[in-house]
């Protein structure tokens, strides 16, 4: 990743209705070998924004600037820049040599060139030796691979992945996720990717954008989403999470169902409500009345490399815990989290801002 | 029991066949019959001679043929730019559109051919060749457009947008992507199309001039003095050809991938 | 994208041409006196006796051709499924090839099977039966069933093909026997079939005059041969428009009555 913007959105707007705005006034920059990945759940206008970048729709307002230079109406075939799609769309008629040599053909090359690039290609993606197969005799990880070789042999600067893993399973999912990476280090271009799997948001890439009806809601590192949320969407979509009514009593101390906490925020005024957001992996259960809280274990999953355990404290909330530790139900505890761990985010101001929170 | 089933149902298939083929085996029989009537009188080929010295019967093949061969290759043409457009219809549009189309397919026959005379007369055009072909064309169109829409419908949407996106030009991705997509609906659709104007009679004899035949009409018009043997020997003929044509296309490993569907 | 549906332009305006307005033709003769003004008189025409006979028998052999295609069909549609043929269109094949020997020829042969001397013929008498085959109302119900048969399977099983196997070893997973199988799971499944092949047998037996022509020995007469005759030798237009009107009344009801069952639309583009 470099400082180079080589996508701009300007402003963007589309509606497919009239009062309906999929996406509303969206300004996104996009740099020269970012991985950045659209992130949230269908209908949050994702898919949308990646079209309007491949040329498949045109927005109502707004410009998208490719390398500076203005695209906004120019139609796929001259866009410098490749799409793989969700369900691949391979060309069932064309055996995989000729799916991946179909765009280099349309263009002129020549035969010597095409042949090397399709070798290139398909070592490249691990996939040697099928030139001659139809796409309906791969399994889908093999699809998914020919639809990733058939784009990048163009050799674009941009590459567009719309849910590309979605019809995998989901070990198949995991190994892909590592073969993107590579791949995207191997080729040195640009991936936009799109998905609604926070975790696949998370190890793939070097930005995420997280996006709800239309809007942008945060926009940083993987870590940053995952560990400072700025509001309740973010905190709920990314990640398990507790999202809490408190008090901002003053700086670093809020409180929480009547129980105060210390925590690192500063600036939210003095007793204001605020969400506060506790990741389940952030709460230390430790003995009655040692803690914060006091609560009772009322329901235990083994998940594998942790215990999922809901506590609840005497309001009735159902606090959502992970630890390697077990608690049988019934144990009374005691709830206590570090400072560090707690996160302090402004209530929704307005219903329009209420709007883009979590929809229930 | 299961068995005895499975032999019932044998035989029932059985005489299902028997009913469907045997006046079909009649007609092929006395075909090769010396006499004329329906009594045997020896094996002869003296009417597939005559057959081919028939100038009537010579037009009339040659007028049934290129009705079917081009009111089918009209109608493909015609139904798969409209179910293009078809496509790209929504809501009541799209729903009036198909009701028109369904028109020909579920109206009878006969109300069909009266309605296209009628209005060839009010025009004022010459009943002869043009205003067959037009009135296959017609009932045609319907029948492609049947076998193509499936097709297209079924087909991932994104194919199309990936050949754009490869840089392939609108009508690239159509010729290139698009088209062998819809192909095995286009051919369906066309041998249909051509197989109802072949067996038309209904239509062709409302919208026919004098003096032009086709098979059906010239059979039709000799019913009253008794049909000659010589149309059992047509009929034989291209009862034969068509068995070897589908025999033919569904042996080739393309054709076998052709399905051919029904209302 | 929008461009598209520009597409569908040239067939819509054919469709206005062809069909639309030759409709409208048989309206306006239909309704049209003999100034040129309007009257109902050939409409109300069919209430006439020479009209009404034809038109209750044409009904009556075509209800009950339908119904006897319909159970002709539906048991081999069924054995067809089960039969599980792996290569679909050899059943098509079968059905289709008929076609290409002409209509008009293949009705016609019925001729050598049921006038005096044909096999059916010899057969009947053998059992007892005295008098003519052909010139009959059975003769002309069996050109019927004969001609549109096909016209019953094809719809059928293709309805029943697209029945998955999962479904029925659902059913009988619950504890159907193979009648309730067939009564509850595959019939309602296959009523779009039902419906199509109803109707594509109904309409052109109720108006057919070819095979009663060929097989009525010139003594029955059908509601289609008596419009035809209007337009060939009578030359009273008007009158044969009038009755083809009525007689697409009664296709037009008889397809609401099926389309309350179902929705014929979805299956036709489907």
């Amino acid at each position: 990743m470099n400082d180079h913007v080589i996508i701009q959105l300007e402003h963007i707007t589309k509606r497919f209705a009239a009062d309906h705005n999929i996406l509303d006034d969206l300004c996104l920059d996009i740099h020269e070998n970012e991985f950045i990945t659209l992130l949230g759940p269908s209908g949050c206008g994702k898919t949308t924004t990646l079209r309007i970048i491949g040329g498949f729709e045109t927005p109502n307002e707004g410009r998208v600037l490719f390398d500076g230079k203005d695209i906004t109406s120019l139609p796929p075939y001259k866009r410098e820049l490749n799409t793989v799609f969700q369900k691949y769309a391979l060309f069932p008629h064309l055996n995989v040599e000729e799916n991946i040599a179909f765009g280099l053909k349309i263009k002129g090359k020549s035969r010597d060139y095409i042949r090397d690039k399709i070798r290139y290609a398909l070592k490249l993606v691990n996939m040697d030796g099928l030139e001659k197969r139809m796409p309906d005799q791969l399994s889908g990880g093999q699809q998914q691979r020919i639809a990733i070789a058939r784009a990048i042999v163009n050799e674009p600067k941009v590459l567009l992945l719309d849910e590309p893993l979605g019809a995998l399973d989901l070990k198949l999912r995991q190994d892909m996720q590592y073969e993107l990476i590579r791949l995207k280090n191997e080729l040195g271009i640009t991936f936009v990717y799109v998905t609604h799997d926070q975790e696949e948001a998370l190890t793939m890439s070097d930005t995420v954008v997280v996006m709800n009806q239309g809007y942008i809601q945060q926009m940083g590192t993987p870590e940053m989403i995952y560990n400072e949320p700025e509001n309740a969407f973010v905190a709920d979509f990314v990640g398990d999470s507790n999202i809490m009514d408190g008090l901002f009593i003053h700086d670093e101390l809020v409180e929480i169902f009547g129980a105060k906490f210390p925590c690192v925020d500063k600036g939210f005024g003095v007793n204001k409500p605020v969400d506060v957001v506790i990741r389940p992996e952030d709460i230390d259960l430790l003995k009655p009345g040692e803690g914060s809280i006091d609560g009772v274990v009322t329901h235990i999953i083994f998940k594998g490399v942790h215990y999922e355990m809901e506590v609840t404290t005497p309001n009735g909330y159902e606090w959502l815990v992970h630890s390697t530790d077990m608690f049988p139900v019934g144990t009374k505890v005691s709830i206590h989290v570090d400072p560090f761990d707690i996160q302090i985010m402004n209530k929704p101001q307005s219903e329009d801002e209420e709007a883009l929170g979590v929809d229930e | 029991m299961k068995k005895l089933k499975h032999m019932l149902g044998n035989a029932y298939l059985a005489l299902v066949f028997v009913f469907l083929y045997a006046p079909i085996v009649t007609l092929i029989v006395y075909s090769f019959n010396e006499g004329r009537g329906r009594k045997w009188q020896g094996f002869s080929g003296r009417w597939y001679e005559e057959l081919f010295h028939s100038a009537q019967i010579g037009d009339a093949v040659s007028n049934t043929l290129t009705i079917a061969l081009l009111s089918a290759l009209i109608a493909t043409v015609i139904g798969v730019i409209s179910c293009l457009g078809l496509q790209a219809l929504r809501g009541k549009a799209r729903n009036v559109y198909l009701a028109l189309n369904n028109i020909p397919l579920l109206n009878s026959d006969l109300v069909t051919g009266l309605s296209l005379m009628l209005a060839f007369i009010a025009v004022g055009v010459t009943f002869g060749y043009s205003t067959v072909l037009l009135a296959h064309i017609s009932f045609n169109v319907p029948y492609v457009i049947m076998n193509v829409m499936p097709r297209l419908r079924q087909m991932n949407q994104s194919t199309y947008e990936a050949a754009l996106d490869l840089g392939a030009r609108p009508v690239q991705a159509f010729f290139k992507v698009l088209v062998p997509e819809i192909m095995p609906g286009v051919i369906s659709g066309f041998l249909m199309a051509f197989t109802m104007s072949l067996d038309d009679f209904i239509i062709t004899h409302f919208t026919k001039g004098p003096g032009i035949n086709t098979i059906s009409t010239l059979i039709y018009s000799e019913i009253r003095r008794g049909i000659k043997p010589s149309m059992n020997a047509l009929s034989t003929i291209m009862f034969i050809s068509a068995i070897i044509l589908l025999v033919l296309t569904n042996i080739s490993p393309k054709g076998s991938k052709t399905e051919v569907k029904y209302i | 994208m929008n461009k598209r549906k520009l597409l569908s332009l040239p067939y819509l305006i054919w469709m206005i041409g062809f069909t639309v307005i030759p409709l409208l033709m048989i309206l306006w003769y239909g309704f049209q006196g003999k100034n040129g003004g309007f009257t109902l008189e050939h409409i109300l025409a069919i209430g006439r006796p020479e009209h009404l006979g034809p038109l209750l028998v044409s009904l009556l052999l075509s209800v009950i051709c339908t119904v006897v295609c319909l159970l002709i069909a539906y048991p081999l549609a069924l054995i067809l499924r089960k039969a599980g043929l792996k290569r679909s269109s050899f059943v098509i094949f079968i059905f289709i090839l008929p076609m290409w020997m002409n209509f008009l020829l293949r009705t016609y042969a019925w001729l050598n099977l049921l006038d005096d001397g044909g096999l059916v013929y010899v057969f009947l008498q053998k059992l007892g039966y005295k008098g003519n085959i052909v010139g009959t109302y059975g003769a002309i119900l069996l050109g019927m069933v004969y001609n549109y048969l096909p016209f019953m399977v094809l719809p059928l099983y293709n309805a029943m093909t697209k029945i998955d196997d999962n479904t029925l070893n659902a059913a009988r997973d619950l504890g159907a026997n193979e009648r309730q199988v067939n009564f509850r799971v595959i019939m309602p499944l296959t009523f779009p079939g039902i419906v199509s092949g109803v109707t594509m047998v109904f309409v052109p037996s109720l108006t057919t005059f070819v095979v009663s022509d060929l097989l009525g020995g010139r003594k029955i007469f059908l509601i289609g041969n008596i419009i035809e005759q209007e337009f060939s030798t009578a030359s009273n237009w008007n009158l044969g428009a009038g009755l083809s009107f009525v007689l697409m009344i009664f296709i037009l009801l008889s397809m609401a009555v099926l389309n309350h069952y179902d929705t014929l639309g979805e299956e036709d583009d489907g």
